[in-house]
């Protein structure tokens, strides 16, 4: 096992987001038994309060998750020099089954955090509290994500003994390999690119039409989660091409690096906000029937379908702005 | 107007030191006017402009105001109502030492987040309306009893509330002083705000545009007479 | 929006001038978080820039160094090695190195004392490292003797000495000539410390040392990217089993930063009340104190790290040298590289930041939800 202050950073931060997460689903849970908005009691005043610790909580998970994200693969990367045969991040993931599995749970519970704070937050609006049930479940559906990330993260970092040969990106994400991974690296650039310009273009037509009518709320949650899952896929398959100058370099990672002016973070963080918004809207647009809601939702809903067709309207012009300044010729 | 439909409030509910602070209350109050709560203290007055004022829910029964039901809202939509609806005046004045005379009185806007000049400018023009507008920039330490209740009363009003509730509000002032406050709080009634007064202070019984005294004893209503 | 950004005005006003208010307090808080930062700060600037000055020395290092082995020690590899080293298909230049420690009983230190064969020195003449200059109170042209290893001594005259841009390496550095090497060591004739060799195609390094191994027996090659990755890895491991030591501190500080925000004073729970009372609702409290601890943190953090920086870069890193350099018992008095790094800020922040906000949560809370009616039941 390496010991490096990263490492025993990220340990800490798993911990203390599981410790709260499983804090809060602990007072979640009695609010899910006790609940009673119709009550006077102190019982009833006491879990009234819990409620502003739970989503403090919820606020800092979010938080600690944002950094032990963006953590996790700065020390993934600076890793890689201890790693023969591992030339960045993607290689010193690869080291071992659960490096690839953490990063995806750490993403699975920044959306969750995401999603039920903005819920929260409409529920707040609400007089009775509507969506006390539908948001202390959710908690409980998150708790096990985050034990799940300490679990992994631990067994992944458990299995760092340097000195294994590992993958890079060159050759995990290159043509010739079978895996996943492979296969979107081996896009043809073309129908790649269509594909991508094509979810665009739904994206922000389904967030238009929402923006005047609620009921595709769902279509475009579903949306801006496709719309994430194809914006990865385009920068392993294409667009980290055109920012590398490099037709075999399809790492997603190495776009964080100074030496390509860090434009990794301008394309991920409004991503990543973006989907986390988009999803929220689209989930929290059918609860405009609630009476409570009726009021608050429609103003909710669109200034968050607004925050999320910027932010994917901002990642997708620059992608293309980066596609047109590259010298690199992908399209004969 | 306040309606109350038996009303009742448990402290410390289910342990030894439970007590009943008020029992099933019924009351309603009209609006204008200064309504005067008086009797000894434990008689659950105070529990009772609590319950009115939206700064506590009661453990059983209705309060509806303007026909709103209030006693089924959670402290946050309570605190809403009550930061547009009442002003509060403490027996201890309760200011905040260290801080300005005219930062005192804005506190209570400062989570509506209005504008920094119109706020200031509505706090200056209430402590002139009291006579105390050359004391604004005056820590709050150096106010005598009846500066820091004038100050105390505008502090009430800066949220433009049409009810203010008052606790004591003479207790710690000579005669005088109280006179004066009492005036202050009758203008106000002439505006048209609702003033509600606990007190166990003759003074204040005697007062002008008193309409209603309301006597409690043991968390009931003992008396109720219009004056 | 407009209305957002002005409540968020309000808070931190109020914030301000409550932390004004309780100065003593607030300060002693702020001395030991800053101290906290500052102390995590220095072992990662001072170990990040100790590692990047290894690997820009290595740099220049050879692609692939050979030694021998016998009985698994280092042993002197015989002059004959170097030919069929040479005939290994991908290898460029070989050249065998005289290298050795010298244990001077006067500074009572060890000298790398070093053949340089580029410097064209004569059998007397040494080049030697600024810091064992400084120690033995040398300058250009003084002569000097050390006992060789037959007994007598040997007279050396300094004709140079070495730059110190680089100085943690060279700091305990003697360069000379064969001649002068072979009669202060008299190694036994035709044997060298160990050979150095390029490769034509630095990928092919890895088959080029596979390729040795086989073709000499006993022989053990090492990689330059080895070497990074073993400095590396010390490094790491240092700094980690540092920063675990210092775990005891952070323990403390959150102790610390728990009981303040858990225990507050009457007058503070009293204006909560109050705030409470006149309209502020919970999560204003919870915010306005929220403020309270970021407005703490940030000028901790930027405080510690900024005399951390300093501290590492120029003012000699005093505080962390002995358990991050290591071995050597001259230091060499160096500057480092300055450099700030995204990986490094966000592990700081997760180890001193972090635990603050954990500590400090629910006490926060608590605070928060003080009853509205608590001021008129008083």
């Amino acid at each position: 096992m390496l010991i490096t202050p990263a490492i025993v950073a990220l340990h800490g931060i798993a911990l203390s987001v599981a410790g709260t997460v499983l804090l809060a689903s602990g007072f979640a849970g009695r609010i899910l038994r006790r609940w009673d908005i119709n009550s006077g009691s102190e019982l009833q005043l006491r879990l009234e309060r819990r409620t502003y610790l739970i989503s403090t909580l919820l606020g800092f998970s979010l938080g600690a998750e944002l950094l032990s994200l963006l953590l996790f693969v700065q020390t993934a990367e600076s890793l890689s020099s201890q790693f023969i045969g591992a030339m960045c991040a993607t290689g010193v993931l690869n080291i071992n089954h659960f490096g690839f599995p953490t990063l995806l749970l750490k993403i699975a519970v920044f959306f969750l955090a995401a999603v039920w704070l903005l819920l929260n937050w409409v529920d707040n609006q609400g007089r009775d509290y509507p969506l006390v049930r539908l948001k202390y479940g959710l908690l409980l559906l998150i708790a096990p994500l985050t034990v799940m990330e300490l679990a992994m993260q631990t067994a992944y970092f458990l299995g760092l003994t340097p000195e294994v040969i590992t993958s890079c990106c060159g050759s995990l994400f290159s043509a010739e390999n079978q895996s996943v991974a492979a296969e979107l690296a081996g896009l043809p650039p073309k129908p790649a690119m269509l594909g991508f310009y094509i979810m665009a273009g739904l994206i922000i037509a389904v967030g238009l039409a929402f923006l005047r009518r609620l009921w595709w709320g769902p279509l475009f949650a579903i949306g801006c989660l496709l719309g994430f899952g194809v914006a990865i896929v385009a920068i392993i398959g294409f667009l980290s091409l055109y920012v590398y100058e490099n037709p075999h370099h399809h790492c997603p990672f190495c776009l964080l690096k100074a030496g390509y002016d860090s434009v990794g973070y301008a394309l991920y963080l409004p991503l990543f906000a973006a989907t986390a918004f988009g999803l929220s809207a689209g989930i929290i647009a059918p609860f405009h029937r609630i009476a409570s809601l009726h009021k608050v939702v429609p103003g909710a809903v669109r200034r968050l379908s607004w925050l999320a067709l910027l932010g994917f309207g901002w990642f997708y012009a620059l992608s293309t702005w980066l596609i047109l300044r590259s010298h690199l010729v992908l399209l004969g | 107007m306040i309606e109350l439909t038996e009303v009742s409030k448990v402290f410390h509910e289910g342990r030894p030191n439970q007590c009943q602070a008020l029992r099933e209350v019924s009351l309603t109050l009209e609006r204008g006017g200064i309504t005067v709560f008086r009797g000894p203290s434990g008689s659950g007055k105070t529990t009772l402009l609590t319950l009115v004022g939206c700064l506590a829910r009661p453990t059983a029964g209705r309060i509806r105001l303007d026909g709103q039901l209030l006693s089924n809202l959670p402290e946050r939509f309570l605190t809403e109502v009550r930061r547009h609806t009442f002003g509060f005046v403490f027996q201890q004045f309760n200011l905040i030492r260290g801080l300005t005379v005219l930062e005192n009185v804005m506190l209570p806007a400062y989570p509506l987040g209005r504008p920094y000049r119109e706020l200031r400018a509505a706090a200056q023009i209430l402590l002139e309306q009291f006579g105390i507008g050359e004391k604004a920039d005056n820590r709050i330490e150096w106010l005598s009893g009846g500066e820091a209740q004038r100050t105390a009363l505008a502090r009430a009003l800066i949220n433009d509330p049409v009810m203010v509730i008052a606790d004591e509000p003479t207790a710690n002032l000579d005669s005088a002083r109280s006179r004066e406050v009492l005036t202050l709080l009758g203008e106000l009634a002439l505006q048209g705000r609702t003033i509600l007064i606990s007190s166990h202070d003759p003074l204040v019984f005697a007062a002008n545009h008193v309409k209603r005294l309301i006597e409690l004893r043991d968390g009931c209503i003992a008396g109720d007479c219009p004056c | 929006m407009s209305t957002f950004l002005e409540r968020q005005k309000y808070l931190i006003d109020y914030t301000l001038s409550a932390l004004r208010r309780r100065k003593a307090r607030n300060l002693g808080l702020l001395l030991v978080y800053t101290l906290l930062v500052f102390l995590f700060s220095s072992v990662l600037l001072l170990s990040q820039g100790l590692r990047r000055e290894a690997a820009a020395l290595l740099q220049d290092a050879p692609d692939v160094i050979v030694q021998r082995l016998i009985a698994g020690r280092h042993d002197l590899l015989p002059a004959a090695w170097l030919e069929p080293l040479r005939r290994i298909r991908g290898v460029g230049a070989v050249h065998g190195r005289l290298w050795g420690y010298y244990y001077d009983p006067v500074v009572k230190a060890n000298y790398t004392v070093m053949v340089a064969p580029e410097r064209g020195l004569a059998t007397h003449d040494i080049l030697i490292g600024a810091t064992l200059a400084r120690i033995r109170q040398l300058g250009i042209g003084d002569y000097f003797s050390l006992p060789a290893a037959t007994g007598q001594a040997l007279p050396l005259k300094v004709v140079g000495i070495l730059d110190s841009a680089s100085e943690l390496l060279s700091a305990d550095l003697l360069l000379l000539s064969e001649a002068g090497y072979r009669s202060l060591f008299n190694p036994p004739p035709n044997t060298f410390t160990d050979a150095v060799l390029t490769v034509r195609n630095p990928r092919e390094a890895r088959t080029v040392a596979e390729k040795i191994a086989l073709a000499l027996p006993g022989s053990r090659p090492i990689l330059r990217a080895e070497m990074l990755r073993t400095y590396d890895a010390v490094f790491n491991w240092r700094e980690g089993m540092v920063f675990v030591t210092l775990s005891a501190v952070l323990l403390a500080f959150v102790i610390l930063a728990w009981d303040q925000a858990a225990g507050l004073s009457a007058e503070e729970q009293r204006e909560i009340g109050i705030l409470k009372a006149i309209g502020w609702e919970t999560g204003d409290i919870l915010r306005m104190k929220l403020w309270e601890g970021a407005l703490l943190s940030l000028t901790a953090f930027l405080t510690g790290y900024v005399l951390a920086y300093w501290q590492v870069f120029y003012g000699g890193a005093r505080l962390f040298a002995p358990v991050l350099k290591g071995w050597a018992v001259l230091y060499p008095d160096f500057r480092l590289t300055p450099a700030v790094d995204v990986q490094q800020v966000l592990a700081l922040l997760a180890v001193t930041v972090l635990p603050y906000i954990v500590a400090t949560l629910i006490p926060i809370w608590r605070a928060a939800t003080t009853d509205p009616d608590a001021v008129m039941r008083g």
